[in-house]
């Protein structure tokens, strides 16, 4: 829970403007982007996820330095686990 | 945990505690407050404090919502699991938090129906899977994963999901650091903040 993962949007599925999915270290979850509704986000972007919810924007350099951080601090594993977990949009 | 060896390497602990007395001013004294409970509980596990010089002081912060979270508000959701109609879900951090009677990790082995959910949606899912139990969700968080509750409850009247709710433990922080700063006797010098709580509102 206390973790903030950097990932990229790549992909909205057609059926909802509420789920993207995003890749962290080529692992994809659906995940829901509703927080940043009217921020005109799109395929390519980065986010911060927490929770299952992109909770706000960041710079390519901004991800890339949070997962060297992670990865520096063995957490890379429990990041990507996370992101595992979440099976809401898996239905 | 990777570089657990390096942090924990006495000569280099010794080499930067040594670079800090160097640096500081030897004639005032430094007052730091660590915001989280996590820094508190290694700051003591590890005797940082004995390592640094004399005049540089740790103060003890907030916390976090898991760490200062009442051992009450704890049995108050154990309580709820004990309903056999219930699914308690709660965040990996919560299952080895103890209340007077147990931790959910240890109800769970007894027998009560709690499960470790990633997010609060998923929770939300167990509870349209399940239609004929009610789901509860242990919602904890700062202000950075209040947000991701409020929407799942918005997400759960939207699909009128009725077997469904939270049991609120949310809390703030920028409200209590802010208080500290503003009191007239403060004599803090710098804080060591939350850091994905930092991270998410971005200060």
């Amino acid at each position: 829970m206390c973790l903030a993962i950097p990932a990229q949007i790549v992909e909205f599925p057609e059926s909802s403007k509420a789920v993207a999915v995003a890749e962290v270290s080529g692992v994809r979850r659906r995940v829901n982007v509703d927080l940043l509704r009217g921020t005109g986000l799109a395929v390519g972007d980065w986010v911060l996820l927490h929770v299952g919810f992109a909770m706000s924007r960041i710079s390519e350099e901004q991800a890339r330095e949070q997962m060297e951080i992670l990865l520096m601090l063995g957490e890379s594993e429990p990041a990507l686990d996370e992101l595992r977990g979440y099976n809401f949009a898996e239905a | 945990m990777k570089y657990v060896d390096e942090y924990r390497d006495p000569k280099l602990i010794a080499s930067v505690a040594h670079e800090i007395a160097r640096t500081i001013d030897p004639k005032r004294l430094y007052r730091i407050m660590e915001v989280c409970g996590g820094h508190t509980h290694a700051i003591y596990r590890y005797g940082l404090a004995d390592v640094l010089p004399k005049n540089i002081e740790f103060v003890h912060g907030p916390g976090c919502p898991v760490c200062v979270l009442p051992t009450g508000r704890v049995d108050d959701g154990l309580t709820i699991a004990e309903h056999p109609n219930v699914i308690l879900a709660c965040f990996g951090d919560m299952m080895r938090v103890p209340g007077t009677k147990g931790t959910p990790l240890e109800y769970k082995a007894r027998g009560a129906d709690i499960r470790m959910v990633y997010s609060p949606l998923d929770a939300l899912r167990l509870a349209k899977e399940n239609p004929q139990k009610h789901v509860c969700f242990f919602a904890i968080g700062f202000e950075t994963t209040a947000p991701s509750t409020a929407l799942t409850i918005l997400q759960a009247k939207a699909e009128n999901v009725r077997n469904f709710s939270i049991f609120c433990n949310h809390v703030v922080v920028i409200p209590p650091m802010r208080a500290i700063v503003d009191a007239p006797e403060m004599q803090i010098d710098a804080f060591i903040g939350p850091g994905h709580v930092s991270a998410v509102i971005g200060s």
